[in-house]
């Protein structure tokens, strides 16, 4: 499916993002969150690359980190040819239209006190040169393009339902027509009955416009119908990248396992006969993650080695990127020196 | 592709929810949600015909009080209603210099609201710009502007503004600059409120990653949404500065005699006031207590209307 000659779009490199926790009365700085903590993947051109995790396992930030909307720790992104990681806020404001986000919740997204048409028009005023007329047509267009009508772009956006808000969120980010969007769980605040629409609208115009997706998501149904490949994260860090088929078929990552173990099976039959793997614990603090591995705490295949060395993110099969001491085919005896070379450096 | 959606694409054609809402029917539901209020409407219409009046005073005032020789000293101390010299009637009477006191109140009432709204207007914006760029920027930007603040509302308001008219001197835009000093952190704080809740909102990411320029985040997107509470605030702080400043003239420190507010004249009369000529004193501190209360109630129930939690 996937041609392993394509060009890369975006690449992320050993992206960290961590945040500082100042306490005290001088605010000295006490501690970081390793929100996000040496990410390394691919988006290739024309493909949706599902990123998922649970709620706080830093999915959000490290979309976000890509878009440079924070000032990242460290690490490497390059957009289209051009490295990102460094450049500063300022000189961003040229190149950063060829990237764009779509949020979450469409209703916190807009401006409550702007008319759709102000919304979407508003990249145009501050990146294009267009004349007045120019700039209504364009708006007029990116409506029919999400679905919405052309009449209605003098309303508030409280006067639509939840899923034409997110049309809106959509017509917005497609406005300086880039070629990269960031979907931050653009599905997770709609209806069920909604959600599809706004699904099929992202592939429609993925096709239509040539768009390049990082999908971050929670649902990992909806990531299998809509990614080509999927990334699956656990505290900061990617522990799996796959082709979509071969990650839901065979995951090689415990986590993934466990992960998708508990999918809802529709069939309540094969329900019953699922075998479930339930985690026992809580995800550790991202601002005191466990030596070694980050899921040592809680994995079911937890070994001794797990417990102190961080296994390395490597492509253990063709495509397919895993960072586990499982799949790792070091000798017996390579393990143990590692762990002694641990040892004496620490 | 999996083929568990096939749901047809297109949005349902007619918004849901409140049918068209533009600017001006905005306005309107504003207004008729502070029509719900007979008190607040009374209010209103006192401040724009004491804004009128005041403002229109050498049009409508019989004299103008400040003209020398329009002054007969056999008017002095001419009781309410009385006739004087001039030929007509001194409704609230005349003052030691035979002053018309209505004349004199009306006149007053102009240098009062003039200085109480360009303060006002003056600490809304510098308020609205520290409280803006405190909230948006954060970090220690942040704690230094807002520590500030707090030192400053630590003292009352009417202290520093009496420190600094002494230092600065009398004089109009002397009060207004110790007025705009003594109020602009009321105004910040509450700017950096509710800018603190709403820079959280995605709205502000989405404009940060359209990109837009800073100023355009901040003014464009951040401040509309900060204003609700601002309006109310701002309502309450012109009233409050009315007052201030007549506690400074009161205490002789605020206008020259020159120009005098409402403060100077009751000043002026509460020298008399032991000898009967209540009139010197007590009409113009009713027209000061009509202007602030009438001020108040009008903000109060702007306050009433803007709150999300006051439904229709």
């Amino acid at each position: 499916m996937l041609d392993n000659s394509a060009k890369p779009l975006v690449s992320v490199r050993d992206l960290k993002m961590h945040f500082p926790i100042h306490a005290g009365f001088l605010r000295r700085r006490v501690g970081e969150v390793r929100a996000v903590d040496g990410v390394t993947f691919d988006v290739i051109e024309g493909e949706t690359l599902g990123l998922v995790g649970e709620s706080g396992c830093g999915k959000s930030t490290c979309g976000r980190a890509v878009l440079r909307l924070y000032d990242i720790t460290s690490g490497q992104i390059m957009i289209d040819g051009r490295d990102i990681g460094s450049v500063k806020q300022r000189n961003l404001r040229t190149m950063r239209p060829i990237m764009q986000m779509v949020f979450q919740d469409p209703q916190a997204s807009l401006n409550s006190r702007m008319t759709v048409e102000a919304i979407i028009r508003e990249p145009l005023d501050e990146h294009t040169t267009l004349s007045d007329a120019e700039k209504r047509e364009k708006v007029g267009e990116l409506m029919d393009a999400v679905g919405l009508n052309r009449r209605f772009a003098k309303r508030y956006p409280h006067a639509f339902s939840g899923g034409q808000r997110q049309r809106i969120g959509i017509a917005r980010a497609l406005a300086l027509n880039p070629k990269f969007i960031v979907c931050d769980e653009p599905i997770a605040a709609l209806d069920v009955s909604i959600q599809a629409q706004v699904v099929n609208l992202l592939e429609d115009l993925q096709e239509q416009f040539g768009l390049t997706y990082l999908f971050i998501s929670h649902d990992l149904s909806m990531v299998r119908h809509i990614a080509t490949r999927v990334a699956v994260m656990y505290l900061g860090k990617i522990v799996e990248l796959a082709p979509r088929e071969a990650l839901y078929a065979a995951p090689l990552h415990p986590y993934t396992q466990a992960l998708l173990s508990a999918v809802p099976d529709p069939d309540p039959e094969m329900a019953a006969a699922k075998q479930r793997i339930v985690l026992q614990g809580d995800v550790p603090s991202p601002a005191n993650p466990p030596d070694g591995c980050n899921f040592c705490t809680r994995c079911p295949q937890v070994m001794d080695i797990c417990r102190r060395i961080d296994p390395e993110y490597r492509e253990v099969q063709p495509g397919r990127w895993a960072a586990c001491h499982l799949h790792n085919d070091m000798s017996p005896a390579e393990v143990a020196d590692e762990i002694n070379a641990a040892q004496t450096a620490g | 592709m999996t083929d568990a959606v096939t749901t047809p694409n297109i949005a349902p054609d007619e918004p849901v929810g409140p049918p068209v809402e533009t600017r001006v029917t905005r306005l309107k539901n504003f207004w008729s949600d502070f029509r719900q209020s007979w008190v607040a409407i009374g209010a209103l219409i006192v401040i724009v015909t004491l804004l009128l009046l005041s403002f229109g005073a050498p049009l409508v005032a019989p004299q103008d009080p400040y003209d020398m020789a329009m002054l007969d000293w056999l008017d002095a101390f001419l009781r309410p209603g009385t006739e004087g010299t001039g030929g007509y009637v001194h409704v609230l009477g005349t003052d030691n210099a035979g002053r018309d006191m209505l004349s004199a109140i009306l006149y007053g009432l102009r240098t009062s609201f003039t200085i109480g709204l360009s303060a006002g207007a003056l600490a809304l914006t510098i308020g609205i710009t520290v409280g803006l760029t405190a909230a948006y920027f954060g970090g220690r930007i942040e704690s230094v502007l807002m520590r500030i603040i707090d030192l400053q509302l630590s003292m009352p308001a009417i202290l520093l503004a009496l420190v600094l008219v002494a230092l600065l001197g009398q004089g109009v835009m002397q009060i207004i600059l110790a007025l705009v000093v003594a109020q602009y952190a009321y105004f910040a704080r509450t700017t950096h409120g509710a800018a603190t809740v709403e820079r959280g909102k995605d709205y502000i990411e989405a404009a940060r990653s359209t990109p837009l320029p800073t100023h355009r985040v901040l003014f464009k997107h951040l401040l509309p949404n900060v204003m609700p509470p601002l309006i109310v605030v701002a309502t309450v702080q012109v009233a409050s500065a009315i007052a201030l400043e007549a506690t400074l003239s009161f205490l002789g420190v605020g206008l020259p005699l020159t120009e005098p507010s409402l403060g100077s004249l009751i000043s002026n009369g509460f020298k008399y006031i032991h000898s009967d000529r209540y009139w010197l004193s007590i009409y113009p501190g009713i027209f000061l207590m009509i202007t602030v209360v009438a001020i108040n109630l009008v903000g109060d129930q702007v306050r009433t209307v803007l709150d999300p939690r006051h439904s229709r």
